[in-house]
């Protein structure tokens, strides 16, 4: 049976300012996929995740991205995240004065009722959180905490799969979410994030480094060099990366790249 | 793609949603202030002559005085020589002795107001004493209270009926002579509210009091004295509305809280007049004294406001610290949209030993708003083991907006303990983004960050004005962020 198909990304281009910063992205996620987004720092891996989820700062000059049928661009953020696309960010952002759990609640509800369902009374609400906490073994004081204020870099990235867990998106993008997390912590989030697979849904793990690889073993792999994939493979490449660095990707000669670097819609 | 700067500006571009004008007909006195007016207002108020003299005094001590400059607040000059003082709905001259006769369309005013005033005040557990433009339209729940001795009624009804308690306290906390504004009020002020609450009794009810300002080019000077007497207690709530009119209009009221020994008073502020439209034309110029003078031992007086109308908000809700051990509290969220300014804060003065005072101020400034809070802890020699807490926060909405914080501290006696903090922080975009991606809408992000801004004052308000005062902060704010 076909997968679905959730996310197709065609010849993405985009630009901060003047400068370019995407030029031609071609990527295609189906449901029940793991995909690994790599690079060296400054490729654009950061801002193709801060696109697609709706960040503003960016303008799109070229290309087109569909999400499960639907044209992505046109979505606002909010409405993209009601359609089951979230992203782990890289910096979370610190809400003083709104508790976490409050919080999570709204945005629970928000989708809830964006979906046509009901609120989630109190009761069935504190106990999904209770379970979803056990997830990525996290300190249950956080959840009457404000919103990532005063919280350590791994408590906030840990937040982050925790919502991602109460909140259950059909497309998850993991952007940098091993930064600031030491290696038992890494375990626990990677841990998390395998439990949450389903054969509906699927990540994209935006990393720099392999080590995160070790736990979330990804179906593909994807090396994005100055705003353009320049090669995919399997979890091997990867590992090779980890090896031989992304030199000899970025001194490769255009001609032999894998992957397209113009979209048929150019044309 | 839409912008978070245009999320936030559709919510702030929100109109007003009280600025409907009734019908009624006024009767007014000739605009313009002189001895003649101040005779005329008190002939019409079949005054005795001690509030006669009175109002004279204030007079011939107002036009010595000059307005006051040093409010971080800016406005054109005020003709006070157009302002009419008096206007008294016209189908109340003789006023009403109940409910039943009180005219419908003031009735539907109130509806509008959504202020609860006939039976279902009984459930809400409401005694509301209404106040249309200048005189006291319906009392309800009187007789309840007057069981338990408590006095609650219009000021000018006081004034007949309560004439040694008027004597007595009338000016006792704010004197005629006090400020340009108070003075003004004193001179012109055409009614309000009393209450008296008698030894040992605790007010079993929340009373409440809807002002609104309805002639146009009237000034409203009402006038408020609550006494508590020893060992007792009453909430008290205060709520503001007022039509939508292209001219401004003046609002300059006096409140004077009186709290002998052991006992205390909670007095709730919302205030919602007509901030004036997105240009900044229109709108209250809200010039208020309101102060509190804990006269007993272990009295306590407790302020709470939450301002979000008003083109210019000018007051400083202020506890004189007189009986030993007495405590004096401040609870303050002051809202600016557009181009209100908002000059607002507390004056703490100790003077009993071990007094103590807590102040914490929330200042939200959106647009063009400008925000100051203006405090003073002041500690006179003879006043021991002091304490003081103030915290002073701004939330800043925009990069158009400004909060000015300016805390004077006078200390002179050594054993007092006061500490000061403050903050400022702004409502990002990328808190905004951060919202927006886990679903919830820039209008609700915004409302939910503010709301937690202001947890630690809303929760001092009574339960049900709490859950107004929200939404009237989500109201005011809406379209703010950028």
């Amino acid at each position: 049976m076909e997968k679905e198909r959730l996310l197709t990304v065609r010849n993405l281009h985009a630009k901060a300012g003047d400068i370019d910063i995407l030029q031609g992205v071609d990527l295609t996620v189906n449901a029940g996929e793991v995909h690994a987004l790599m690079g060296p720092n400054g490729s654009g891996k950061s801002t193709l995740a801060q696109i697609l989820a709706g960040r503003d700062q960016y303008e799109v000059t070229e290309g087109e991205v569909i999400y499960r049928g639907k044209n992505l661009l046109e979505l606002a953020p909010e409405e993209r995240a009601c359609e089951g696309l979230f992203l782990a960010f890289q910096y979370p952002v610190e809400i003083p004065g709104v508790n976490n759990t409050y919080f999570l609640k709204a945005a629970l509800n928000a989708i809830r009722k964006h979906r046509g369902e009901e609120d989630l009374d109190a009761v069935d609400f504190l106990a999904l959180v209770k379970e979803r906490l056990q997830l990525v073994e996290m300190d249950p004081s956080l959840l009457s905490r404000p919103v990532n204020e005063g919280f350590s870099g791994g408590e906030k990235k840990r937040n982050e799969i925790f919502q991602m867990a109460v909140l259950e998106p059909i497309l998850a993008i993991l952007d940098e979410t091993d930064s600031g997390l030491d290696i038992d912590a890494l375990r626990i989030v990677a841990a998390g994030v395998n439990r949450l697979k389903r054969p509906d849904n699927a990540t994209v793990v935006v990393t720099h480094y392999q080590r995160l690889l070790n736990y979330i073993v990804p179906d593909f792999v994807h090396v994005l060099i100055d705003g353009r994939i320049v090669k995919s493979g399997d979890k091997n490449l990867a590992l090779e990366l980890e090896n031989r660095g992304y030199d000899w990707l970025e001194e490769q000669p255009k001609g032999r790249r894998k992957t397209p670097q113009r979209g048929a819609l150019v044309s | 793609m839409p912008t978070t700067t245009n999320d936030i500006q559709s919510l702030v571009d929100q109109e007003y949603k009280y600025g409907f004008v009734t019908d009624i007909e006024s009767e007014t006195v000739p605009p313009g202030l002189n001895e003649e007016i101040i005779r005329l207002i008190s002939v019409k108020k079949h005054e005795p002559d001690f509030m006669l003299e009175w109002r004279l005094n204030a007079y011939r001590r107002w036009i010595t005085m000059k307005e006051p400059k040093w409010p971080h607040v800016h406005y054109p000059p005020i003709d006070y020589q157009s302002i009419i003082y008096y206007a008294a709905p016209k189908s109340n001259a003789d006023r009403p002795k109940s409910l039943d006769e009180v005219s419908p369309e003031l009735l539907a005013i109130y509806d509008k107001l959504g202020v609860p005033l006939q039976e279902r005040e009984i459930l809400a557990g409401v005694a509301v004493d209404a106040v249309l433009d200048s005189v006291s339209v319906a009392t309800t729940f009187k007789n309840k209270l007057s069981e338990l001795g408590i006095i609650f009624c219009s000021f000018s009804e006081a004034v007949q009926e309560h004439l040694d308690l008027i004597k007595q306290y009338l000016g006792s906390v704010v004197p005629y002579s006090d400020n340009f504004f108070a003075t003004l009020n004193s001179a012109v002020f055409t009614d309000g509210s009393f209450c008296y609450i008698p030894p040992g009794v605790r007010c079993p009810i929340e009373l409440s009091t809807y002002f609104r300002i309805n002639a146009a080019a009237t000034g409203q000077f009402e006038r408020t004295l609550i006494i508590a007497d020893k060992g007792s207690y009453v909430s008290y709530l205060e709520g503001c509305t007022a039509p939508m009119r292209d001219e401004n209009q003046l609002h300059a009221a006096v409140v004077e809280l009186i709290a002998l020994e052991d006992a205390e008073i909670k007095y709730s502020t919302v205030q919602n007049w007509y901030p004036g439209d997105k240009e900044g034309k229109g709108g209250i110029y809200n010039f208020v004294t309101k102060r509190g003078r804990c006269i007993g031992a272990r009295s306590k007086i407790s302020w709470t406001q939450v301002e979000t109308g008003s083109a210019i908000t000018w007051k400083y809700p202020s506890v004189i610290l007189q009986g030993e051990s007495s405590v004096g509290e401040f609870y303050s969220v002051a809202l600016t949209n557009n181009y209100q300014q908002a000059d607002t804060g507390t004056k703490m003065i100790h003077i009993g030993k071990n007094t103590h005072s807590t102040i914490v101020s929330k200042g939200i400034a959106a647009a063009h708003g400008q925000n100051t809070y203006r405090g003073l802890v002041k500690v006179l020699r003879g006043a021991d083991n002091v304490r003081n807490y103030s915290q002073c926060d701004s939330l800043l909405i925009g990069d158009q907006c400004g909060a000015h914080t300016f805390p004077y501290l006078e200390a002179h006696n050594r054993t007092a303990q006061i500490e000061h903090e403050a903050s400022t922080s702004k409502i990002g975009e990328d808190q905004i983004f951060y919202c927006k991606q886990r679903g919830i809408s820039a209008e609700d992000a915004v409302s939910m960050i503010v709301n937690g801004f202001c947890k630690q004052v809303l929760k001092e308000l009574p339960m049900e004005f709490a859950v107004e005062a929200q939404k009237l902060l989500g109201v005011s704010l809406e379209g703010s962020v950028g």
